[in-house]
């Protein structure tokens, strides 16, 4: 349950993070879910990257589909994967996965006791 | 708190946060945590292919409304009810669709290539500086502001480019500002003055060959310099018909005393060599038709420009109007007005002048200083520039550019690409002449007859153009429109004393006395960058003409009758080849069969099938090009080696043509490099054996068609650099000598047929698309219709048709 909520409060406050901050602002929201709700590190690992897992897959997914794909097809030959939009739809999910999963694991450790105490 | 595995953790975090925000060099110029992300990054340009172009805008700058609707190509048609507020809108539009164009190219211009493209282009900006291109923009400046309606109009524009970039948010500026990790810069007048001297560099900058032509003089006889490089064609088909009589010349320039010996005889090489002199092939098709010869009766006008194809296009498809005037046609993103195009009382088009409007001068400084060189036994003060080029990522580079009273000099001891040029050469050039060149284009905007059109193009400096002209009232004209200098015969060939000013221009061609023809008794009139006149033109005119294509359009026109503009659109896709026909029965005549190799027997067999036409399939015009290629190699290149330094290749209509002559091109047959005497059956043979093998290689690779073995291609401005962006392999043949001018990546840029009747009917194309934008699928969605020869037609609405279902989007802006 707390994974669930976890998930989605990271992606709200990602997504919110993303309109108003630089790219890397669903950094400081994993962080900080990470901080407040508190799970073991490595749950809150997954749940930062998860969320934005799911986060950046269904917006690059979205804005591709409805552009037929036109442009991901090309970026993805510019940076050298053959004409695959899938394939960098989830290389970009994945990106943002590592950096949040990173980030919650950040907060979870600044909020948990040391081992032993 | 678990200190070390927080530490740790964060450290982590923030070295993938800094490594994404980072650009990693050529490959990856772009932060890429940045570049991927869908709320920042490249995904926000994928635009949806459903987008609804519609809005409304307030900007305080605008006097009254302007609505503008979009047709289903989104092709903006601007009604407004001021002519400030439509180059407001024009502006803002321009920068919606076109701004990394507008801003590249123009800095492109300025000599600011390096700021994006790192220091790999500062070559290519000291020669933009040294060149003085923003000497010359402000200089154009000056012109443009000096009329208050013009300066109201140019302010207009830049501001509606600037609303459009100040809207912009952080998240939807243009995709290549994304790959490259830079911002667009505010617009300016200068920027619109920079803009259109790229256009007259492209055009009238590269059509000289001086250097190259002092060095072949210092080599040659005055003989063979006549031979080689002559001044009219014999097969010339001038672009003002042969028997017109021309004006006693209002002004006869004096060749200086001393021009035989200090100036035609002249000892030193230059070893200078331009780097980034234009495609010599920046050419053109126009041609109109009278009512005579047409179906309906009205004149139908036509025009092709030739120019480098690229995506996004130079050309920016609009129809502008107020209550006082209605004109459709292309703009150039950068520059108000329409270029090419017509309103509903008159038509024109452009081709390239290609005259000779740019001259060096040697520099005699007094020392080391540079603060005064030699002039009339004075010394007269010269003026410098320090130039700063910025480079991305590294420090600035500076370089300083000496000016005289003729111009910047261009070539020093600190600036050469030769081996023992110690000369200071400066430049003298038509474009550095203040003016207002874009007024032509807004009277023509508003020109209702042919009276009005001459005013017009009056005020057209440089580039020179070929103004073809037909108007509903049933005239057609022609007019070679810029500000030539009057030459002495041979002035300006070669590099002149900067010392004496009895070698400068001693004026310019009075304006009425540009070559020129109005309704001439066959019907037509065309130009295709061929020289203007013929030999009793009363001026020496140099200049980088082309005369095949001249020659095959006033072929096929001569025979045409009850012409529609269906067949100006065959003719513009036509794809004969009028200098193959000359010369291929010659080379089969001449070329000893049995002496061949089996490859080479095979490919002239070909050959000997071949009707003439490059079409795409063709493989005729592949064995004709490389073997011609080859026999000019054979021809020019051991007697051009013996100069040691570069000098002009004759060419091709030269060697054609002293070939078909049979005698002095004799001379150059036998390669000075071998001991035998070599015979014209020799050299045919030696270069289709040597043709062959080449040919023989791209057979195996499946390339001996002509579209395969050119391969067409549309490149993104930024060329390989971004090859996903480009379109290849285009099935379209054509070559430079042909009508439809295709070559690798550059032809016709805009093919336009206007039919001036009651109702103007009117078809164009160009190989490209709208939007700038890779993502939009209006990127490049008429590059397969361009390709196949067929064209749209051009819909000229009118204010009552707004809620017609041919429009898709409207925009509505108001104060």
């Amino acid at each position: 349950m707390k994974f669930i909520i976890a998930t989605i409060l990271t992606i709200l406050l990602s997504f919110i993070a993303g309109l108003y901050l630089p790219w890397w602002g669903f950094a400081i929201a994993a962080f900080i879910v990470g901080l407040l709700v508190h799970q073991r590190a490595g749950r809150s690992f997954l749940t930062g990257f998860t969320s934005l897992f799911i986060l950046w897959l269904v917006l690059a997914w979205w804005q591709s589909s409805a552009n037929d794909n036109i442009l991901a097809g090309k970026i993805a030959k510019l940076l050298g994967i053959g004409n695959n939009a899938t394939l960098l739809i989830i290389i970009t999910a994945f990106i943002a996965a590592l950096v949040a999963g990173f980030a919650a694991m950040s907060g979870s450790f600044l909020r948990s006791k040391p081992i032993g105490k | 708190m678990r200190i070390v595995p927080f530490i740790v953790s964060t450290i982590i975090t923030t070295t993938l946060v800094w490594a994404l925000n980072k650009p990693w060099g050529e490959k990856v110029p772009m932060p890429l945590g940045k570049f991927l992300s869908p709320q920042h990054g490249f995904w926000q340009n994928a635009e949806d292919v459903n987008h609804n172009f519609s809005a409304s805008l307030n900007f305080t700058d605008l006097k009254g409304k302007v609505d503008v609707y979009f047709d289903d190509r989104l092709v903006p048609h601007v009604f407004a009810s001021e002519e400030d507020d439509l180059y407001f809108v024009q502006g803002y539009l321009h920068a919606k669709f076109r701004l990394f164009q507008m801003d590249l190219q123009t800095k492109v211009a300025e000599g600011r290539a390096s700021e994006i493209a790192g220091e790999k282009a500062i070559p290519m900006d000291r020669e933009s500086r040294r060149g003085g291109m923003r000497h010359a923009a402000e200089n154009a400046l000056k012109g443009m502001e000096k009329d208050p309606q013009a300066k109201a109009y140019y302010t207009a524009y830049t501001k509606g480019i600037n609303a459009y970039i100040n809207s912009l948010k952080e998240n939807e500026i243009p995709l290549e500002y994304k790959i490259l990790n830079f911002k667009p810069e505010a617009w300016t007048n200068l920027r619109t003055a920079l803009l259109l001297k790229m256009m007259a560099k492209m055009l009238a900058w590269g059509t000289e060959s001086d250097l190259a032509a002092t060095n072949a003089r210092n080599v040659f006889t005055d003989e063979q310099m006549k031979a080689l490089y002559p001044e009219v064609h014999d097969s010339l088909m001038p672009i003002i018909p042969k028997g017109t009589v021309f004006d006693k010349p209002g002004i006869v320039p004096v060749k200086p005393a001393i021009a035989d010996s200090v100036y035609f005889r002249q000892q030193k090489t230059i070893a200078a060599t331009e780097n980034f002199k234009p495609d010599i092939d920046n050419g053109s098709n126009n041609w109109v038709v009278a009512g005579s010869k047409t179906q309906s009766g009205a004149p139908i006008l036509s025009n092709d420009p030739h120019l480098e194809l690229s995506l996004p296009s130079i050309w920016y498809e609009m129809q502008l109007t107020t209550p006082r005037h209605n004109v459709y046609g292309v703009t150039l993103p950068g520059s108000p007005f329409i270029i090419i195009g017509f309103n509903d009382s008159i038509a024109w088009g452009v081709t390239n002048a290609q005259r000779d409007v740019k001259d060096f001068y040697e520099i005699t400084f007094k020392d080391s200083q540079k603060k005064e060189y030699q002039y009339n036994g004075e010394w007269k003060p010269t003026t410098r520039i320090i130039e700063e080029i910025k480079v991305k990522g590294k420090p600035s580079v500076y370089d300083t550019v000496i000016y005289t009273h003729y111009g910047p000099v261009m070539f020093d001891k600190s600036y050469t690409n030769g081996l023992t040029a110690d000369k200071n050469l400066a430049v003298r050039w038509v474009g550095y002449e203040p003016g207002n060149d874009g007024k032509a284009f807004h009277q023509l905007n508003h020109a209702e007859n042919y009276e009005q059109y001459v005013r017009a193009i009056s005020n057209m400096i440089c580039p020179a153009q070929n103004f073809v002209f037909a108007s509903k009232s049933g005239d057609i004209a022609i007019w070679q429109q810029g500000l030539f200098p009057a030459r002495w015969e041979g002035q300006g060939l070669y590099t002149m004393p900067g010392n004496d000013s009895s070698f400068e221009w001693q004026g310019f061609i009075p304006q009425n006395e540009n070559p020129h023809a109005l309704n001439p008794a066959r019907g037509f009139l065309e130009s295709a960058n061929q020289r203007p006149v013929d030999a009793t033109y009363p001026y020496f005119i140099p200049g980088s003409y082309m005369t095949p294509r001249g020659i095959a359009v006033e072929h096929f026109l001569n025979n045409m009758s009850g012409i529609t503009p269906q067949d100006m659109m065959a003719l513009q896709n036509n794809y004969f080849n009028v200098t193959a026909q000359d010369i291929v029965p010659f080379f089969l005549k001449y070329v000893d069969e049995y002496r061949l190799n089996a490859n080479a027997k095979k490919y002239l067999d070909e050959l000997k099938g071949w009707d003439y036409f490059a079409t795409p399939t063709t493989k005729g015009q592949t064995i004709y090009q490389t073997w011609f290629d080859s026999l000019k190699v054979a021809l020019w290149y051991d007697e051009l080696e013996q100069i040691k330094v570069a000098a002009p290749v004759p060419d091709e209509q030269t060697t054609i043509e002293m070939l078909l002559r049979d005698t002095t091109a004799l001379v150059y047959i036998n390669n000075v490099n071998t001991p035998e005497t070599e015979t014209l059956a020799d050299i045919l043979v030696s270069s289709l054996n040597k043709a062959a093998d080449y040919l023989s290689v791209k057979d195996k690779e499946g390339k001996l068609e002509w579209a395969a073995f050119k391969n067409p291609t549309v490149y993104h401005l930024l060329k390989t650099a971004l090859m996903p962006f480009a379109r290849t392999g285009l099935k379209v043949g054509g070559a430079n000598n042909i009508i439809n001018a295709i070559k690798h990546s550059h032809g016709p840029s805009w093919r336009m047929v206007a039919q001036m009747g009651s109702q103007t009917e009117a078809y164009g194309v160009y190989p490209g698309g709208q939007s700038g934008n890779p993502g939009s699928k209006f990127y490049d969605n008429f590059i397969d219709t361009w390709a196949k020869g067929e064209y749209y037609t051009l819909w000229v609405m009118k204010a009552a048709e707004a809620t017609d279902k041919k429009v898709k989007w409207t925009i509505n802006f108001s104060k």
